[in-house]
């Protein structure tokens, strides 16, 4: 169970950076962009087959942010300069991916062109680097130490997972947040928000939504990048229904944090990602229920997300009418009372 | 400052609906001129706006501002150069950022956007300071979204922030319709400071004719997608809404009947 949980809040720490990329297409752009599904295998296989072809897995990880980069972009280009609608462009992007990323895959084996899927299992990945550094500070010893003082029986094999994602999400969190209010940043906001109003402020909304789709892909695609490392594996298979869980996770942190600034609604969106992926590791822990119900689960996760909190809001406001009606009949009954007590005097 | 060379436009050319939205259309601007149009539903004001400001390209003529031709260039670009104000107060700002932050785009409108923070201290002070000016307490609201005030705060919001760069052509299209009657004249009010304060050439459609005869140093009059009567700063200071019926009756041979609702409400 420990273990469970444990694996998924270091998932849910790298699937935020998704998450984070779909908040910026669909809540800041209002632009529901679906290239996701592609351009987090593009990151995933782009990362896989360079470290295979024997990069470094940092390089192999920069890359692979820029391949989601460009991807982002050739949506952004097919929908302001071919004028496609969002939707469309962003599944003709995810179909035509579908095929690029085989082939970026297939970079890694002579005999055929494409490669559905490439394991990392004897790799050096940007993990296992990092532990060998990690592993001399001893800090995992000193951990499990205490937690089985404690009496706790299951106790995760490293922290470094945790801790190398955890500061990675911060940091980028903060870059994103700072981005969201430079000049650029404004104006990709405002793009969102009334494209005829920062029009007359002189701002190329083409660009900025070709820029805003490409830094979002970007973050797609270093999630991929990741989740390949951290499975040690990357499959064609990967990005399946990825956009929903991207808005399963920017839904479920909204609902629960709100919106009110953009710090807040990061966090919420980070957090929403998270908690995603323990609801997913508790479902699959069910007995009837099996891995491949996974995407099913995921529909259902993003259904209740959506309704639960009409749900609580139509309830809380008939609480509230409810309190104002007590307090306007008491009221009037109290000012009836005192005119009757005037009437008999 | 800013001048309208013949220009014309058709729209739905050679179709049953086709229009003729603007016939030879000639205007110069002076520095500093205030011009008002009037003129009825379909008479070409706001098709005369939208080509000033890029959002349409006339058929054939050209447009200069401060002597250059400015006719093919996009909108975006031209906008460096001019300031708007909608009709509709939703349009002119952007709703779930806060007013410093649509403040911050206005200030960068004749800048390159860059990397730099958009409301850092300093500009802060220049905002607090400019919305003050506004009289309306929106210096105390500066974190506030936009999307909370009501249409006559975003109106003055919007007002400001037009005019915030000095653009060389101020363009407003019947900014002040959609409000009720007393915020309307704060608008108009407010309007005749900021105009006054910078000495902006200014471009106002306006469906009421008082508007039209208080504000502005020179009027025109529309109809048809022609310019049918100009008015000069003299003669304007003496005009009433009865002068103005007659000379439209005495142009156009025809009564202003169902019009006439229309431009004195």
């Amino acid at each position: 169970m420990f273990t469970a949980i444990f694996g998924s809040v270091e998932q849910g720490f790298i699937y935020a950076l998704m998450a984070l990329g779909v908040y910026l297409t669909f809540r800041v752009l209002d632009f529901p962009d679906l290239t996701v599904d592609g351009s987090f295998v593009t990151g995933a296989g782009t990362a896989a087959a360079m470290i295979v072809l024997g990069y470094h897995p940092a390089i192999a990880t920069l890359v692979a942010i820029f391949a989601g980069f460009l991807a982002g972009c050739m949506t952004g280009i097919l929908h302001t300069k071919g004028k496609i609608n969002p939707l469309l462009s962003g599944i003709l992007m995810m179909i035509a991916l579908y095929s690029i990323n085989l082939r970026i895959m297939g970079f890694t084996i002579e005999n055929s062109v494409g490669r559905p899927n490439i394991p990392l299992m004897n790799e050096g990945t940007i993990f296992s680097q990092f532990f060998s550094w990690w592993g001399s500070l001893g800090i995992d010893d000193t951990i499990n130490g205490f937690l089985t003082s404690l009496g706790i029986q299951y106790v995760p094999k490293t922290w470094g997972t945790l801790v190398i994602v955890a500061i990675l999400i911060v940091i980028i969190k903060f870059i994103f947040d700072w981005f969201l209010k430079t000049e650029v940043g404004l104006a990709i906001r405002a793009t969102g928000d009334n494209k005829k109003m920062i029009r007359s402020f002189s701002a190329n909304t083409d660009t900025l939504v070709i820029l805003g789709l490409g830094i979002s892909n970007a973050l797609v695609a270093f999630s991929g990048a990741l989740i390949a490392q951290y499975t040690k594996a990357a499959d064609i298979g990967l990005g399946i229904g990825m956009i929903v869980i991207g808005l399963a996770s920017v839904i479920i942190g909204e609902a629960i944090f709100g919106t009110k600034t953009i710090v807040r609604t990061t966090i919420a969106v980070i957090t929403g990602a998270i908690i995603y992926r323990i609801v997913l590791a508790l479902a699959l822990r069910v007995e009837f229920l099996d891995a491949g119900d996974m995407k099913l689960i995921t529909a259902f996760i993003v259904i209740v997300a959506l309704i639960l909190p009409q749900f609580f809001e139509k309830r809380r406001e008939k609480s509230r009418k409810a309190k104002r009606h007590a307090l306007r009949e008491s009221e009037v009954l109290a000012l009836n009372r005192s005119k009757e007590s005037e009437n008999l005097a | 400052m800013l001048k309208l060379n013949n220009i014309n436009k058709i729209f739905n050319e050679s179709t049953a609906d086709e229009k003729i939205a603007l016939d030879r259309i000639n205007l110069t601007l002076n520095v500093g001129d205030f011009v008002t149009v009037i003129g009825s539903n379909g008479a070409g004001k706001s098709t005369m706006l939208n080509m000033v400001s890029g959002a349409l390209t006339p058929d054939f003529g050209q447009i200069y501002i401060n002597g250059e031709e400015v006719t093919k260039l996009p909108e975006f670009k031209r906008s460096k150069l001019i300031g708007r104000v909608f009709q509709d107060p939703m349009s002119g700002t952007a709703p779930t950022m806060t007013i410093e932050e649509n403040l911050a785009i206005a200030y960068s409108r004749n800048k390159k956007r860059s990397l730099k923070i958009g409301v850092d201290k300093q500009r802060k002070e220049l905002f607090l300071h400019s919305l003050e000016s506004l009289h309306l307490n929106l210096e105390n609201r500066l974190n506030a979204k936009v999307g909370l005030l009501s249409g006559g705060e975003r109106q003055a919001l919007s007002l400001l922030m037009a005019t915030f760069t000095k653009p060389s052509i101020l363009l407003l299209d019947e900014h002040t319709a959609a409000l009720d009657p007393s915020r309307a004249e704060l608008i108009t009010n407010l309007t005749e400071k900021l105009v006054k304060k910078d000495n902006l050439t200014t471009l106002m459609v306006t469906h009421n004719m008082q508007q039209a005869l208080d504000l502005g140093n020179r009027l025109i009059m529309m109809d048809k997608g022609q310019i049918i009567l100009e008015v000069g700063e003299e003669e304007k200071k003496h005009l009433t809404i009865e002068k103005l019926m007659q000379e439209f009756q005495r142009i156009r041979g025809q009564k202003l009947t169902s019009d006439r609702a229309l431009l004195s409400s």
